[in-house]
């Protein structure tokens, strides 16, 4: 970090970057933690996904711009990679919950010739019914 | 002052640690244990980035980039076991 205004201000900026990531790293372990049901607590992570990663990823990257003087696109990458996979991760255990807190017939109709697809068999298996409740645990 | 906020940050994110293993613990439901893994893995790579600028080292970008590509493909093939019996039909 060099001396002078400017080496100051750049240290500020990556100290308040970071604090504030790691506040909101933290808020979303506290809400996975403390809330009350699966669908609220799929909210709570990706506070920390998004505003807590992004926020340390900015710090580091103004970090590496402050002392090597050169502009560092590794943690672009990252941030890119978790923006386009939160989503993603957060559809497929919503759609997991579904699928293991509700029977079959408590689900809406789809209005489609086709039921849910989670319920279908596997196109490969030569019995229909073994591909119904593969995972009911209760 | 950047030293300060590292160690604000190091305690931050290994406190979430913690609250992550403590719902991997309770549960109660599988689906509930793949979301603690899931966001296990984020605090994992929010932690090699701080270590990353505590240690004023680019070498751990490819591993927090590995970690979180490992992460995604596990917390999918997690779902899909939970969704299907079998991960690839």
């Amino acid at each position: 970090m060099s001396g002078g205004l400017l080496g100051f201000l750049g240290e500020a900026a990556v100290a308040l970057l970071l604090i504030a990531g790691s506040f909101f790293m933290i808020v979303g372990s506290f809400g996975l933690l403390r809330l009350p049901s699966l669908m609220q607590r799929l909210h709570a992570p990706t506070k920390a996904t998004t505003l807590g990663v992004g926020g340390i990823l900015i710090a580091s990257m103004l970090f590496f711009l402050f002392t090597t003087g050169r502009v560092s696109v590794h943690e672009l990458l990252i941030t890119l990679f978790l923006f386009l996979t939160a989503p993603v991760t957060a559809y497929m255990l919503a759609k997991a919950h579904l699928h293991r807190a509700r029977l079959q017939k408590e689900l809406p109709p789809t209005g489609r010739p086709v039921g849910w697809a989670t319920f279908d068999p596997a196109a490969s298996d030569p019995d229909p019914d073994s591909g119904l409740r593969p995972t009911d645990g209760r | 002052m950047i030293a300060f906020a590292l160690a604000v940050g190091f305690a931050a994110v290994g406190l979430g640690t913690i609250f992550c293993l403590v719902r991997l613990w309770l549960g109660p439901d599988a689906v509930d244990r793949a979301l603690a893994l899931d966001t296990l893995v984020v605090n994992a790579v929010a932690l090699i980035m701080l270590l990353g600028i505590a240690q004023a080292t680019q070498i751990h970008f490819e591993a927090a980039l590995l970690i979180a590509m490992l992460g995604f493909v596990g917390t999918v093939a997690f779902c899909k076991f939970m969704l299907r019996g079998d991960v690839i039909e």
